[in-house]
């Protein structure tokens, strides 16, 4: 049960961007304009990102989502995998796997990015604007992590709800649906 | 020197400056979270709170900047806000804040670390959903601000009265207009 009284038909961190909608608006904005936004790194890309540091988090909401998210766009689930087994033998560019391993490292703590790790990235050919946005996005999925599991909100069991997730986040974005969520009471109602 | 081609400003305003689009939301967070008056909190127990995860999260620029604002807000200096961040139990801060920074730290571990009986505590000595809400989202807010400071290794003046000296100007200012530059 979740530490704070929030709509049943929202779990994770759904709930709390309706609970409060004065403070979700800018994260929504910042994790549109990050995973969404023009940018060199494919929105595919960038859910890995948001991925390997929930992963890293054990954030098993933020993890699944954003796994349902990558896989998605991929359009395979063999990426996402092995890339939560092991970065480096992942099937991305060297330059990809260069970039997560930076966000593993700001996901320990913004210190434990090493130079080594940036010249690595820079070496693959990542540019200044690829390295910061893969450092805000790991610095966003720590805020969405902490947020999420801190105020203990539900992580349902059923793979179909984050697929039914991602398949939003995918056509919508992280904007606020126009229409709100209420036409989701019906479907948290079916699933249980 | 910072990992990437920064405009040479102090700490979060260099990467501010760079990525402006970025900055919008970030700025439109901290002013929703730590200074709009719409809340039961005061701004100076809002900055505390973002000042002790900084100092946890051992960055230098934002315990700094955060730490100088709660001290102008509760009208004290550096040496209560320190004796603070050091060890809030043994302070005379409110029981009640004191169940809220035990929350904030625990935020700042991992999400999974908040315990029920904290939360529990919390309630008892007065603080309501909100203000619970806030405290975890404030923490959870400052584990990402002081990554992004740290990850790109931005670089921060190393006289902690630079920060003091500006509280006041930021304070009234807020976080949406101001100048980077400035």
């Amino acid at each position: 049960m979740p530490y704070i009284s929030l709509e049943a038909h929202l779990p994770g961190i759904t709930g709390l961007l309706e609970y409060r909608k004065d403070t979700a608006a800018p994260i929504r904005s910042l994790t549109q304009v990050l995973l969404r936004g023009p940018s060199t790194l494919s929105e595919g890309e960038r859910e890995l990102i948001a991925t390997i540091v929930s992963y890293g988090n054990e954030c098993k909401f933020c993890t699944a989502a954003h796994t349902a998210a990558a896989d998605t766009l991929l359009g395979e689930s063999n990426t996402s995998q092995r890339m939560k087994e092991n970065i480096v033998s992942a099937p991305v560019s060297e330059k990809m796997k260069a970039l997560l391993e930076i966000a593993a490292l700001v996901r320990q703590n913004g210190k434990n990015v090493t130079d080594e790790a940036i010249q690595k990235a820079k070496k693959e050919g990542a540019t200044d604007i690829e390295i910061h946005d893969t450092v805000l996005i790991a610095a966003l999925f720590c805020l969405y992590n902490r947020y999420v599991d801190g105020l203990a909100t539900v992580t349902p069991p059923q793979p179909e709800f984050y697929q039914a997730l991602a398949d939003r986040l995918v056509k919508h974005g992280y904007n606020r649906l126009p229409q709100g969520y209420d036409h989701l009471k019906k479907t948290a109602t079916e699933v249980k | 020197m910072a990992h990437i081609n920064l405009p040479d400003l102090p700490g979060i305003r260099g990467p501010m400056a760079f990525s402006p689009a970025t900055a919008k939301p970030l700025n439109e967070l901290a002013e929703m979270l730590l200074r709009n008056d719409n809340n039961s909190l005061s701004r100076g127990e809002r900055e505390l709170i973002g000042a002790y995860v900084s100092s946890l999260n051992d960055c230098f620029f934002c315990q700094n900047v955060h730490g100088a604002l709660a001290g102008h807000y509760l009208n004290c200096g550096i040496p209560e806000i320190d004796a603070i961040k050091k060890d809030y139990a043994s302070t005379d801060i409110s029981d009640k804040m004191k169940s809220l920074l035990s929350i904030a730290a625990s935020v700042q571990k991992g999400g999974k670390y908040v315990k029920k009986e904290q939360i529990e505590a919390a309630k008892k000595l007065g603080a309501s959903d909100k203000e619970i809400h806030d405290t975890v989202l404030i923490a959870a807010a400052f584990c990402m601000f002081n990554r992004y400071v740290d990850g790109l290794a931005t670089w921060a003046p190393e006289d902690r009265n630079y920060y003091v000296n500006r509280a006041p100007q930021r304070a009234e200012e807020g976080y949406i207009d101001f100048d980077l530059y400035k």
